[in-house]
Parts: C-alpha cells; sequence; structure tokens
C-alpha cells in the first residue's frame, strides 16, 4: 500500500464506521425496563415457566410423573369406593375415580422441559407465563396443588381400607358359598395356558414408580 | 445587607486602596465564570456521553435516576466524594497529591484566553492561543507526576505513552495553529474571532474574511483545502491531546487498568476526571474559534451579540465534545507504533505542507 492510499483508505474506512454509528443514534431502543408496567413482557409462543395443576381436571393417572425426567413430581392417589361419586373432568368429560392426596412439583428441580404436558389426557397440567417466582427457601419451591388436607386425605383411605376389607370379606363368603353349593367332586387343575412372564421380559421393570 | 457590606468594605479599605479591591474582586468573579462552566458542563459531558454511548449503541442508558436518568452525573460525583482516598504505601507521596491539581489546573488555565463572547474574555492576550497550548502541555507534567508518583508499572508505562503521545501530537497541533495565525496575522484569539465577524463564508475554515482589506477578497477562497487539512490535523491532533479514543493508548483499559490514574480514587480521580472532560471542552472550542468563527454566528449579524455570543460559543464547542464522544464509541485504539506513524509520518509532513502553502498564498493574495 502506498503512503497516500494509505491516509485516505484510513479516512474513508474511518468515515465509514462512523456513518454506521452514527445512524443508530435515532433509532429504536432495544432496552426493556424489566419491571415497569408501562412495558410488556411479551413472551414468546409456546415459553416455558412455572407449571400448573387444574385440580378440578387431575384424574391422578400419574402420567405426568413417570414423563418427567428428573422426577420433581410426586402423586399419591386412594382409589374412590363405589358409593363416592368423583365427577367428570371440565375438559373431556373423563370420569374421575382417584381422590388425588397429594401432588408436588418441586420447582427447584423442574428443568421446564414440558415433558409432562404432553402426555396429560385432561390437559390439566400447564405450563404457564408466570417466571418471577424466585423464593429464599428452597423448601417454598415445592408447589402443593392437591386440594385436600392431611385429614381429608387419611379419611379417604380409611374409607378404602374399610371398603377392600368389607370387599374382601364379602368375596370370601361367597367363595364359601359357592364352595358350600357346589357339587362335590375334583376341582378344576387345568394348568395354566401360558406360562407366567419371565424375569427377562422387557416389561418386567416397568412397573409404576415410587 | 447593605450595611454589613458597608462596614465589610471600609474595614478592607483600611488596608488596600479601593483600585486593589476592585482589581481583586473583578478577578474573582471573571475567574469563578468558567469554573462554574466547567463544573456544570462536566455534569453535561458526562451524562452526555454515558447517553450518548448508549443511544449509539441501541440502548437506553441510565434512566432510573431522575427523569430520563438525567440525575445520574450528580449521583456519580456523590459516590465519588464518599470513595475512601487511597494512597499506595509505596506512592511517592508529594508528588502523588500534587498530579491531579496540575491537571486540573492545565485545564482550567486554559479556559482564561477563550473568548466566551465579544463580552467576556477572562485574559485577552495578545499570544492567547500560544498561551492555550503551553497550558495543555502542562496536562503532561501532572500526568508523569501521577505516573511516577504512584509506584504502578500500570500508571507508569501509562504516564510513559501519554508523554510520548501528547509531546508527538503538539507539534502537528501547532502546525494547524500556524496556518491559521499566518493568515490572521495575530494571536490573539478574540481578534481571531472578530476577523470571522459576517457569517459562514469568512470563518477561516472557508479561508477567513472576504469583507476585509488585507484577506484578498474572494480569492481567498482558494485557502479552503489548505484549512480542510489544517483542520483535519487540528481535529486528530487534540483527540490525541486529550488522550481520546482512538488515541488512548495511555489510558488503555484493556492493557493498562486506566493508565497514569490507576491508583487514584474519590476526589483526586475527579479532578483528573473533570480535567479531561474540561480539555475536551478546551480543544474543541479553540477548533472553532480558529477554524468556525468562535462566538460569531454563522447567519453573520443576525443573532449575534454578547448573549448570544456565549450561545453560539458553547454550542459549537460541545458540538465538537459531541463528536469526540461518536469517535470514541467508533473507533478502536491504535497501536503506540500507529500513534507515532501517524503524528510523525502523516500529520507533521501534512502540516508543514500547510504551513507553506498558508504561507506563500498569504503573500500572494494579501
Amino acid at each position: 500500500m502506498g503512503y497516500f492510499s494509505d491516509i485516505t483508505r484510513g479516512l474513508s474506512t474511518a468515515v465509514k464506521g462512523l456513518t454506521v454509528v452514527i445512524r443508530h443514534l435515532g433509532r429504536r431502543k432495544v432496552t426493556r425496563q424489566y419491571p415497569e408496567p408501562k412495558n410488556e413482557y411479551i413472551l414468546p409462543e409456546r415459553a416455558r415457566n412455572r407449571l400448573y395443576v387444574n385440580m378440578d381436571d387431575c384424574i391422578g393417572c400419574d402420567k405426568c410423573a413417570r414423563a418427567c425426567p428428573v422426577d420433581c413430581i410426586e402423586i399419591e392417589t386412594v382409589k374412590s369406593i363405589p358409593e363416592e361419586d368423583l365427577g367428570v373432568t371440565t375438559r373431556f368429560a373423563k370420569k374421575k375415580s382417584l381422590w388425588v392426596t397429594k401432588f408436588d412439583i418441586d420447582m427447584a428441580k423442574c428443568c421446564y422441559c414440558s415433558l409432562c404436558v404432553w402426555p396429560c389426557p385432561t390437559e390439566c397440567i400447564v405450563m404457564t407465563e408466570v417466571f418471577e417466582f424466585s423464593e429464599p427457601k428452597r423448601e417454598n419451591l415445592i408447589y402443593h396443588y392437591a386440594t385436600m388436607d392431611a385429614a381429608e386425605a387419611e379419611l379417604h383411605r380409611q374409607n378404602r381400607a374399610n371398603y377392600e376389607a368389607q370387599a374382601n370379606v364379602q368375596r370370601a363368603k361367597q367363595a364359601a358359598d359357592r364352595a358350600a353349593n357346589a357339587p362335590a367332586g375334583p376341582p378344576s387343575s387345568t394348568p395354566p395356558s401360558s406360562p407366567p412372564p419371565s424375569a427377562a421380559s422387557p416389561w418386567a421393570n416397568k412397573g409404576p414408580k415410587h | 445587607m447593605t450595611a454589613i457590606y458597608q462596614a465589610l468594605y471600609e474595614f478592607i479599605s483600611r488596608f488596600f486602596s479601593p483600585s486593589i479591591i476592585t482589581l481583586v474582586v473583578t478577578t474573582l468573579v471573571y475567574a469563578a465564570i468558567p469554573l462554574v462552566f466547567i463544573l456544570v458542563y462536566g455534569l453535561v459531558a458526562i451524562l452526555g456521553e454515558m447517553k450518548i454511548s448508549a443511544w449509539l449503541q441501541d440502548r437506553l442508558g441510565p434512566m432510573r435516576t431522575g427523569p430520563k436518568g438525567i440525575l445520574q452525573p450528580i449521583a456519580d460525583i456523590l459516590k465519588l466524594l464518599q470513595k475512601e482516598d487511597t494512597t499506595p504505601r509505596a506512592a511517592d507521596r508529594p508528588l502523588y497529591r500534587l498530579a491531579p491539581w496540575v491537571a486540573f489546573i492545565g485545564s482550567y488555565a486554559a479556559f482564561a484566553a477563550l473568548p466566551f463572547s465579544v463580552a467576556y474574555i477572562g485574559a485577552r492576550l495578545n499570544t492567547g492561543i500560544f498561551y492555550i497550548l503551553s497550558m495543555g502541555s502542562l496536562v503532561v507534567v501532572s500526568i508523569l507526576l501521577a505516573g511516577w508518583g504512584s509506584d504502578n508499572k500500570y500508571s507508569m508505562i501509562g504516564a510513559m505513552r501519554s508523554v510520548a503521545q501528547i509531546i508527538s501530537y503538539e507539534i502537528p497541533v501547532a502546525l494547524a495553529v500556524i496556518t491559521v495565525v499566518v493568515i490572521a496575522g495575530s494571536m490573539d484569539l478574540q481578534t481571531i474571532t472578530d476577523l470571522q465577524a459576517g457569517g459562514i463564508n469568512n470563518w477561516f475554515l472557508l479561508g477567513g474574511p472576504k469583507h476585509l482589506e488585507g484577506f484578498g477578497g474572494s480569492t481567498n477562497f482558494v485557502l479552503v483545502p489548505v484549512m480542510l487539512v489544517a483542520f483535519a490535523i487540528y481535529f486528530i491532533g487534540s483527540l490525541a491531546e486529550t488522550n481520546r479514543v482512538p488515541f488512548d493508548v495511555p489510558e488503555a483499559e484493556s492493557e493498562l487498568v486506566a493508565g497514569y490514574h490507576t491508583e487514584y480514587s474519590g476526589m483526586k480521580f475527579a479532578l483528573f476526571f473533570l480535567s479531561e472532560y474540561a480539555s475536551m471542552f478546551a480543544v474543541g472550542s479553540v477548533a472553532s474559534i480558529l477554524f468556525l468563527g468562535g462566538w460569531q454566528s454563522p447567519l453573520g449579524d443576525t443573532m449575534n451579540g454578547p448573549a448570544m455570543g456565549f450561545l453560539w460559543f458553547i454550542l459549537k464547542g460541545l458540538s465538537f465534545v459531541f463528536a469526540q464522544i461518536w469517535i470514541r464509541w467508533t473507533l478502536p485504539r491504535f497501536r503506540v507504533d500507529q500513534v507515532m506513524r501517524i503524528c510523525w509520518k502523516v500529520l507533521i509532513p501534512f502540516g508543514l505542507t500547510a504551513v507553506a502553502a498558508a504561507s506563500v498564498i498569504a503573500v500572494a493574495i494579501q
């Protein structure tokens, strides 16, 4: 590069840079002044933030807990007894038959993958737009969605236990009756038509968690 | 109140003659005006630097202190004043303490010879521009004091770079100034400003006055290329003299922490800071006096006069400050060898050519 071409190049590139920069002076600023309400925080579509569970619709199927890769959802359920009518879900009108006694989501563990949302048959677990939920204590991030307290849960557990005990008594009685009424003869001893599932079966370890 | 003043005056006049009292009081008032100006301007310039840099980067800048963040410089200064005034254990204490004051005095003293308006000039020296250039050199002393006194390698390197740079760039700056002085025939800044009366086409950037005897009338338009070169040299040199980007090798955050003022905190740092901003305005206003008519209105006699003069002068000075900020947030820093190369191999030859050309033209057309 020659002496004069160096100078012209230096000056012209400097001017080029300066024009690029000065054009930004009046441009729309990209800064958002975060907590101020006048700025709307438009989250991107399908933003994944805090989970919410609509317990009216939860049927206690445990699918979300199984889908969770970090095990942050804990669900405990009690089967209802025939006298109890739990109604149907508002969405899809699914019949509810389980008392959900515990539905805890630990948002400190949650990885916001949204994998729990997709399997839900009643679409009752959803990602909301709430993202300001910091807490001074980690325990406070465990959200308890179950609508019943410990006493009520215990009541339902008791009801179920009583019902099952009664049913067992009933069944034993019926069996005894059948045995008494049936004509005497050798009990049927047909061998099982198929062999019991072996431990090597791929389904062997896929029981419910917890 | 009047009685108190009367009594005070009588008490003082027992020891001093009235003429001395008048002299002292007028001197103090005259000296206070630039000081007040520097302090107010300093606040504006700090905010301006923050805001303009933010806007140039599509940011908002400070927004929380006061409406739109305009009180941010005041908050910054209050914070700065609360800071612990530290001195390194191994520092050369007298020099370390002296340096910021010398820096500020150097910048402040330059304001004495600046004609703010037809009605106000601190000291009308017949060597005004020479005085201002020499006061600019006083800053070199303070930088060297600071670098040496801090006993910090970064300060020392920064100070040495700064001194080398400022001393080198004084030459092209002086050559650019001489180009104007040759045409104007005076070093008095008020005279130089007076010559440029009558609107934009009498400014020295466009060849100087057309209406006065002895300036070649309209033919002095031939000076325009010479003056443009001189103006460019002056502007580039003034960036280097104030240690602004792209000539900020003495401060070079990424290499030298903060250069010569690495070890300074609190009020001492504030003085360096104020001195830097005052120098920015001083070199900008000198550029506007030499090339852009100083306090003269660009429209000739309309909107001219003592009060409007202040306005034009400050406006022109601030636009140079704006340009310096704009350049700072655009260009990267030169290497030390590039800084020296630009000075000695580009600016000085061009400056000498400009002086020679201006002299020849001046002789030919006047």
